[in-house]
């Protein structure tokens, strides 16, 4: 199967690993994986913050880069969520100030967004696996992250995934629906109940144990791994690809 | 990149997040009632269809408001009542004051109402020498404290049992029946407290001022939903009945009703039914009865297509139990009545954006979605405050570098260039960087990742995809 990648900005630049872990898991599984260059963000910084001007203008860049792919896979929750949920809204304009121009747009919403599926969606919908071969003999705690849950219902996808890695002791995490706190430019715009926020989700990671903290988006975990390391807790933070991608070969 | 000037809920919040018995308040409180909303909800297997017949009556109303209010107006009066428009806080209070002058007393007592302390009556209603006195409990207990309430639900979330025992023996005697000298802060010695020095009050007061949690258009009928019953003496003991009632809060019929009846106590107080629902019609025998209806800028968000939903709210404060902003910033730092989510959509939109705190109200979030799954009437809160984040007035400084970050993510080659600079400058980054700006804010209280020597992109371009 031919998928395209959707590596997200937040990977490119900040978490190449992410992006190469995708890469090699879904070869492991058959897919012919492409990554069309041309790709930016797909303006989830822009339109959360109130840019909905520079957001629009990298949405419609986002779909008219990935137009004529099959499939489209996303290494990130919210991104993910931005994509299915507000490129649908950004699309609906009322018939009396649609233009050429905004039509164009909807029908190439209309035709891309179904095709773009977050990581785990993609492994247990499309591919139809939940055993990806993977091999990582740590103890792991798994953070849903809000976007994933409540945006994308990812429901139990990714602990499915997680549960048929050979040697890994999957953990629950304690309160693990609540938010971390990160919210984009929430953390910095309103630092003090960001870090009140993260400080009792790091609580709650220590508490389980474990020695990797797990999650579908790399932004919450860099938050979330912005406390751990601040405060040596000693917990690292992995993505989900991550994880998947590891075998006894790589170890 | 720096955003210049810390609006003011995020200072709020600042200082709210350090006061220790103020986190062990709400978090005890929020979580106690998040729990027991999410287990009666459960009980019902049509919870779902219940939720969306909220919405859509709802909407169906605030689409023909006009039809209902008009045919409001017409069953209250058909039933002895008079009805009075009031386009803003200020004819409100004005026709109000008129009417409690009327009467000839200067002391009203009230029944817990948001939209009276929305426009600010008591304050109104003092500058002409007319006291007014809280009988909700809560209520009492932040008029006596010389307070604001925190939460829409229970107004004196942010106070402890000691703390209001201390309010009860120093203010109460200045209101009325003193507190005995001998008051333990045990929550039944405080109850009883409040129930004696109250029902003298309801015994020689002569005018009361209400809200309404719903208003029935068929029959002209008001609605309370209480916990108490001090709302109930409230309406029934008074010679006269003045109630302040947003324009939203109408449905058409008593069938409509049925649904709310199921959604809000379940939503608010966690319970299948509430103590106390007490409904009138029009003046009753002995009393006379005005019913004040409230635009106060509701037409104007009616007029938003986005927005218009928060209108569905009916008051029930689940958003609020379920925020994680609003259990660590407390109910203060919106400068609200509204305070939490819903506020952070209603606030704006009722009063505008134009002074800082309004204007930072949009983004006392993080877009979590708590909110909207628990909303009895799936008003999409997150929607909102996205729509008003794009209308908000932004600092210059961020306006800057949103539109340098948009110019490098509109080509690639920008993005790439800027990658491989960063890349370059990795050794360089602070580990806390100087204040104030985003990257201070950040490292203040978490590590930076750290910045990988190749982007993804590159490493694909050398390696063709991991090939070579």
């Amino acid at each position: 199967m031919r998928v395209a990648l959707f590596v997200t900005c937040v990977n490119d630049a900040l978490f190449p690993g992410t992006g190469r872990a995708t890469v090699t898991l879904l070869r492991r599984l058959g897919c012919d994986v492409t990554f069309p260059t041309a790709q930016t963000c797909c303006g989830q910084m822009h339109l959360n913050t109130g840019y909905p001007e520079e957001g629009g203008r990298l949405a419609r860049h986002f779909t008219d880069v990935f137009a004529d792919c099959d499939a489209v896979v996303v290494p990130s929750g919210s991104c993910a969520a931005m994509i299915r949920e507000q490129y649908v809204r950004l699309a609906r304009v009322p018939a009396s100030t649609a233009s050429t121009a905004s039509t164009a747009f909807a029908e190439r919403v209309a035709e891309t967004v179904p095709r773009v599926h977050e990581l785990s969606e993609f492994l247990v919908d499309v591919l139809g696996v939940t055993d990806v071969g993977a091999y990582f003999p740590h103890r792991v705690t798994y953070h849903p992250t809000c976007h994933s849950l409540r945006g994308l219902r990812l429901g139990d996808r990714p602990v499915r995934l997680l549960e048929q890695v050979r040697g890994l002791d999957l953990v629950p995490l304690p309160a693990a629906d609540e938010c971390c706190g990160f919210g984009g430019t929430f953390a910095v715009k309103n630092p003090a109940v960001s870090a009140a926020m993260c400080a009792d989700k790091a609580r709650n990671v220590t508490a389980t144990g474990a020695e990797v903290l797990c999650a579908a988006d790399n932004s919450c975990l860099m938050h979330i791994g912005g406390a751990l390391g601040r405060q040596r807790t000693g917990v690292r933070t992995m993505h989900l690809a991550e994880i998947l991608a590891s075998t006894e070969a790589v170890r | 990149m720096t955003f210049l000037g810390m609006p003011a809920f995020p200072a709020n919040a600042a200082a709210a997040v350090r006061d220790s018995q103020l986190r062990f308040n709400l978090r005890k409180a929020t979580h106690t009632i998040r729990e027991k909303r999410a287990s009666v909800v459960a009980e019902l297997p049509d919870w779902a269809r219940l939720r969306e017949a909220g919405k859509q009556i709802k909407d169906h109303t605030l689409r023909n408001l006009e039809r209902y209010l008009l045919q409001m107006e017409e069953a209250v009066t058909a039933a002895g009542g008079h009805v009075h428009w009031a386009a803003d806080a200020r004819e409100a209070n004005r026709i109000v004051t008129g009417l409690v002058r009327e009467t000839g007393e200067s002391d009203v007592v009230k029944v817990k109402s948001m939209a009276t302390q929305e426009i600010g009556l008591n304050e109104a209603l003092a500058e002409a020498g007319i006291t007014a006195y809280e009988t909700d409990l809560a209520e009492l207990i932040v008029q006596l404290g010389d307070d604001w309430p925190s939460h829409i639900l229970v107004p004196a979330i942010h106070r402890s049992r000691a703390e209001i025992r201390e309010i009860f023996l120093e203010k109460m005697a200045d209101w009325g029946r003193p507190a005995p000298e001998e008051l333990t802060d045990d929550p039944r010695a405080l109850a009883e407290a409040a129930r004696r020095h109250l029902r003298e009050r309801f015994l020689s007061t002569k005018v009361a001022i209400s809200g309404a949690n719903f208003m029935i258009a068929e029959t002209g009928t008001l609605v309370v939903l209480e916990s108490e019953g001090n709302g109930r003496m409230c309406l029934t003991l008074p010679k006269t009945l003045i109630s302040v009632v947003g324009i939203e809060k109408l449905l058409p019929t008593w069938r409509d009703l049925e649904v709310f009846l199921q959604l809000l106590p379940r939503s608010s107080t966690g319970e299948r039914m509430n103590p106390y629902t007490s409904t009138w019609t029009g003046a009753t025998e002995g009393q006379e009865f005005h019913l004040v209806l409230l635009d106060n800028g509701r037409t104007r968000v009616l007029a938003d297509e986005v927005g218009r939903q928060a209108l569905r709210c009916i008051r029930c404060s689940a958003c609020l139990n379920v925020c994680p902003v609003y259990e660590r910033a407390g109910g203060h730092a919106y400068g609200s009545v509204y305070p939490g989510p819903i506020g952070a959509i209603l606030t704006p939109q009722l009063r505008g954006m134009s002074s800082p705190l309004d204007a930072s109200l949009p983004y006392a979030s993080t877009l979590c979605g708590a909110c909207y799954d628990v909303c009895p009437v799936a008003i999409d809160i997150p929607e909102v405050l996205v729509h008003l984040r794009g209308r908000a007035p932004h600092p210059r400084a961020e306006r800057l570098g949103m539109r340098a970050a948009g110019w490098v993510f509109d080509r690639p080659e920008r993005l790439a260039r800027a990658e491989r600079l960063a890349g370059r400058l990795r050794r360089f980054v602070p580990r806390r960087a100087p204040g104030p700006g985003p990257l201070s804010a950040w490292t203040e209280t978490r590590d930076l990742p750290e910045i990988p020597a190749e982007s993804f992109r590159d490493w694909w371009t050398r390696t063709d995809g991991g090939t070579r």
